[in-house]
């Protein structure tokens, strides 16, 4: 659960998020569209507190977290998996080592990442890539690994910011496959989209962000807008 | 913690193979430092070493006496010296036993004094001091004892001597913790190497939910390493050299200052510690010191 009271956050002049009040539940799907600069990843930062509000409360699973030291920011990351649009995956790593590194953060044991990290590939359907290295893969199969990486833990909640922006529309739409197969699962997912078509065809949860404000929050809701 | 441990000190292995220049580079730097450290160490030691026999042998007046002057009158004179505060000994030593001595400190050139024909040296007093401040005072009573040929006190050459070795010291001590800071600075920036290339890294892995300890832990590990591998091999280096030295130098030093070398023994000893200590603390504030700024942005 996501909850966002009076949320305030900005840079100098700008206000990169206005009074913000939102509630996302256990389960939910939303996708956060709107113009670029209107404040989607601050939204983002905001939840993984890589930065922090000027004012207002974002609760966490009831934690207020804009009251977090900085001690208890690995703790909160654990419980979120993050997929971002360029998939931030280290090239000096084979794609096992790559999903295996959110493993060890947690200090997971060498048997359970051996056991553990081939499941999960082959759940993303990359389980002979295993020992590519990144850029032997297509833009498709690195987001499989990156989404891999996200979920690997098991977090309560997908965050992804324009996860299929540098993808064909096909292979964004495979990729939107899998992470509504992960919603289905029971994982919370809030994802930044600039894609009209997938956002009209999922029929999701939508919110609009605009110059900082939520302009809009609709069930089953259209992207609503021409970029 | 113990995973953490092992964890750490992998990923610190594989890093310094892989960034095997820089490692190279640093391990030769710190090594370098080291060595000239211990180089200042070994001296320091050795003349505060000597200095203090120097201080030993000066803390003497030496009352030579005329030949005329009979045992008894040295006896009295013994007495008198006996009961000044500043005394704490008066010692009668003859012709024969001062030739004795003398031979002995010239040691193994000591057969060159075999050609004299009769015995230079005169009876003499050796007074002790418990204070060297009241030196001077003792030294002209002395002189003003009927039958005294000569009094020898080395007060200006033993404050010189002092001065000298207190200067050395000094400049010992500045030098060392120049290195030390050098040293730090040399490390800081073999890591801020290592955590620029790894910078990506360290953002996933945050982005993942790793503590700072957990990334912190393989750098850290890895200065230390470098510090601890470098104070062996300039140990072993040290160890070797001043070995060399005493057995080459040791009986000349003994000639010259009638004191030998520290010895290798203990001074080894007491390195050992001091450059592990030193050689871990310069590669643990090197990491940290260079990670502090990547750590604390988000
Ligand atoms: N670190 C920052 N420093 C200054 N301004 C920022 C920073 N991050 C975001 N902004 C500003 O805040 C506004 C919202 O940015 P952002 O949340 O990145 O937009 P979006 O992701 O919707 O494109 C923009 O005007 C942007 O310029
Ligand atoms: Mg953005």
């Amino acid at each position: 659960m996501i909850e966002f009271e009076n949320v305030t956050k900005s840079f100098g002049e700008t206000d990169a998020l206005h009074e913000a009040n939102i509630l996302i539940e256990d389960g939910d799907f939303v996708f956060l569209v709107g113009p670029s600069g209107a404040g989607k990843s601050t939204f983002i930062k905001l939840i993984l507190r890589e930065i922090n509000a000027d004012s207002g409360r974002i609760l966490v699973d009831g934690q207020d977290i804009t009251r977090f030291s900085n001690r208890q920011i690995p703790k909160l990351r654990r419980d979120i998996g993050m997929v971002f649009q360029d998939f931030r995956l280290l090239p000096h790593k084979t794609v096992f080592e790559n999903v295996a590194l959110a493993m060890e953060v947690i200090h997971a044991t060498q048997r359970t990442i051996k056991r553990q990290v081939p499941q999960i590939l082959s759940v993303m359907g990359i389980e002979d890539k295993a020992d590519e290295f990144p850029d032997h893969l297509s833009a498709g199969e690195q987001q499989r690994v990156a989404i891999a990486r996200a979920i690997i833990n098991n977090p309560k909640m997908l965050i992804a910011d324009e996860p299929t922006g540098n993808l064909d529309p096909d292979t964004a739409w495979e990729i939107m496959q899998l992470i509504d197969i992960i919603n289905r699962r029971g994982t919370t997912v809030v994802m930044v989209t600039h894609a009209k078509d997938i956002v009209n065809r999922m029929g999701k949860r939508v919110v609009a962000i605009d110059h900082g404000h939520i302009v809009r929050d609709s069930v089953g809701g259209e992207y609503g807008y021409d970029d | 913690m113990i995973k953490n441990l092992f964890y750490s000190l992998k990923q610190a292995f594989i890093q310094m193979w892989r960034n095997r220049g820089m490692t190279l580079a640093s391990l030769f730097s710190i090594t370098a430092m080291l060595l000239i450290l211990g180089l200042f160490f070994f001296l320091t030691v050795n003349v505060s070493f000597m200095t203090e026999s120097v201080k030993e042998q000066f803390d003497t007046i030496e009352v030579f006496l005329e030949d005329s002057t009979s045992y008894e009158e040295a006896q009295t004179m013994m007495e008198s010296l006996m009961a000044l505060d500043d005394v704490s000994n008066v010692e009668y030593i003859s012709k024969k036993q001062a030739m004795a001595e003398f031979k002995e400190r010239w040691g193994e050139n000591g057969y060159l004094l075999d050609g004299l024909s009769e015995n230079p040296l005169p009876n003499s007093l050796r007074v002790t001091l418990s204070n060297l401040q009241g030196g001077e005072l003792t030294a002209s009573i002395c002189r003003n004892f009927i039958g005294v040929e000569d009094v020898r006190y080395y007060q200006t050459e033993i404050n010189k001597v002092l001065a000298i070795s207190d200067a050395l010291q000094k400049a010992a001590m500045v030098i060392i913790i120049f290195l030390v800071i050098v040293s730090v600075v040399v490390v800081s920036n073999t890591v801020k190497l290592t955590v620029m290339a790894r910078r990506d890294e360290i953002m996933i892995m945050k982005y993942v939910g790793a503590t700072n300890w957990f990334i912190r832990g393989p750098m850290l590990a890895e200065g230390m390493l470098i510090g601890m591998i470098s104070a062996v091999i300039s140990l072993g280096i040290i160890w070797a050299l001043y070995e060399k030295m005493v057995e080459m130098l040791g009986d000349q030093a003994f000639v010259l200052f009638s004191t030998t070398f520290v010895e290798t023994e203990f001074m080894m000893f007491n390195l050992v510690w001091i450059f592990l200590a030193l050689g871990l603390s310069i590669g643990a504030f090197g990491s940290i010191i260079s990670m502090r700024r990547y750590l604390n942005e988000a």
